[in-house]
């Protein structure tokens, strides 16, 4: 895959190098999806008030007293509205970015594949133990690869683990691959929370990464990436 | 796209490449009190509108064994107003009127000489929680049949002793599971199960199985669609 890197030469500043390393649809793609999954998790978890229990409703063990002010929708027919109303934007914007990640081959620079495999060690002992930094070469280390990867896995089943708990008697065979629907039900909920989980951990990276890669997910443009000057 | 060189061109790109995401701004209009209400019930509409175009008029819910089934006694009991509206068994009829050819009332014996079908499956309620039961009665499309309703109708509607409405699409009133339901767990239908006739549609939500029938009808148009979608709920809501 070619990457488009830049020289900019300025008076002031010097030479700046500077890659383009988010495309238009990636970008487009990450905020759609963080608007969509802030409303489906705020809207699951009114839904999830309905019944905040897992298994038989005789008798009902509640789980969990999530405040209705932490929730979206205000009621149970309310947050339907958003859940049924936004899992289509979501579905679309999946569906978009896989389609353009595939056949533009941009997939290479986040997919985790056998070739990341001795990248995570070294990348494992520089995040938690304090290790020292590996070099890097590309875009992406291997734990970066791995999570970026890991969760588009999650998104897919979330909205396979979605249609099963919607539709059991339509798409009864996609419910049977579950388990049933108690366990499709339990499965989208999990997944809601890895996905929270990942969301949790890609905010503390993103701080810890400084304005200018944050800003790259916005112009798709980075200055002075750490793979180039090394 | 021409690559920038210098900063200014740098700095513009970057501005344009900004730019171009403005599109997401239009997903703030659900954010505007105005619009929010109308775009929720288009999208509620959409996902109405996508579970008929694909609704399997021929597919079988799935079935169970009966040490599958929730004893009779840990079978929740929904209702909206009362458990039991206190309805006259012994002279109880179901006043069938619209596009059929045989209008009038029928008693219970009229719809228990039709075959009886019983069948276990599960009850979803839109609040997440589910019960497996037995259910028994005859076939909704014999009685269809039966008082000659033009299957070319879209939506039969009903109407029960505590207020309670609803409305089904004839493509599931005529699915082979959907029962005029006057038995569970093979006994007789408990009046807070809605005695002495309910429905019972494997393929719907539980709110669309609507107890203690007294009026059935056979229509194009909808006046009103039911009491939980008429605040809100799915109107088709097929599972």
């Amino acid at each position: 895959m070619k990457t488009k890197t830049i020289r900019i030469e300025d008076e002031k500043s010097g030479t700046t190098t500077a890659v383009y390393e988010h495309p238009y649809i990636v970008r487009l793609c990450h905020w759609a999806n963080t608007i969509s999954l802030f409303v489906l998790i705020g809207s699951g978890l009114q839904i999830f008030r309905a019944f905040p229990s897992f298994g038989s409703k005789v008798p009902q063990t509640n789980l969990i007293d999530w405040p209705r002010s932490l929730a979206i929708g205000g009621w149970l027919g309310g947050a339907l509205q958003w859940h049924l109303t936004f899992m289509w934007i979501y579905l679309a914007t999946g569906v978009m970015y896989l389609g353009y990640q595939l056949f533009s081959g941009h997939y290479r620079q986040v997919l985790f594949t056998h070739r990341d495999f001795a990248g995570v060690r070294p990348m494992v002992r520089r995040y938690f133990f304090f290790g020292p930094k590996p070099q890097q070469r590309e875009a992406y280390n291997a734990l970066q690869k791995q999570a970026y990867t890991t969760v588009v896995i999650l998104g897919v089943l979330s909205v396979l683990t979605g249609f099963a708990i919607w539709k059991p008697v339509q798409l009864s065979g996609l419910a049977w691959v579950m388990g049933g629907f108690h366990w499709a039900r339990l499965w989208h909920f999990l997944i809601m929370i890895a996905i929270a989980l990942f969301i949790l951990g890609h905010l503390v990276m993103v701080a810890l990464h400084g304005w200018q890669n944050f800003v790259s997910m916005l112009t798709g443009w980075k200055k002075d990436p750490e793979y180039l000057s090394e | 796209m021409a690559l920038p060189t210098d900063k200014g061109e740098f700095e513009a790109a970057s501005r344009r490449e900004l730019l171009k995401l403005l599109p997401l701004a239009a997903l703030g209009a659900f954010a505007v009190a105005k619009f929010q209400e109308p775009l929720l019930k288009k999208g509620l509409a959409f996902s109405d509108w996508m579970s008929d175009k694909c609704f399997r008029s021929h597919h079988l819910a799935p079935t169970f064994k009966a040490s599958d089934l929730t004893p009779l006694d840990k079978f929740y009991v929904n209702t909206f107003d009362v458990d039991d509206p206190e309805v006259d068994l012994d002279r109880w009829s179901l006043a069938v009127s619209g596009e059929v050819q045989k209008p009038g009332t029928y008693n219970l014996a009229a719809i228990k000489a039709l075959p009886k079908f019983a069948q276990n499956t599960r009850h979803i309620c839109v609040e997440g929680w589910d019960v497996i039961g037995r259910f028994g009665g005859a076939r909704l499309a014999d009685f269809l049949a039966m008082v000659g309703a033009d299957p070319h109708a879209r939506f039969i509607t009903v109407e029960c002793a505590d207020s309670y409405y609803e409305s089904v699409d004839m493509a599931t009133a005529l699915h082979p599971q959907s029962l005029m339901c006057y038995e569970m767990y093979d006994q007789p239908l408990t009046r807070k199960h809605g005695a002495p006739l309910r429905l019972r549609m494997p393929t719907k939500i539980g709110y669309k199985q609507a107890k203690y029938l007294t009026t059935l009808t056979v229509t194009n148009v909808l006046s009103k669609v039911g009491y939980w979608e008429d605040q809100g709920y799915s109107e088709f809501y097929s599972i």
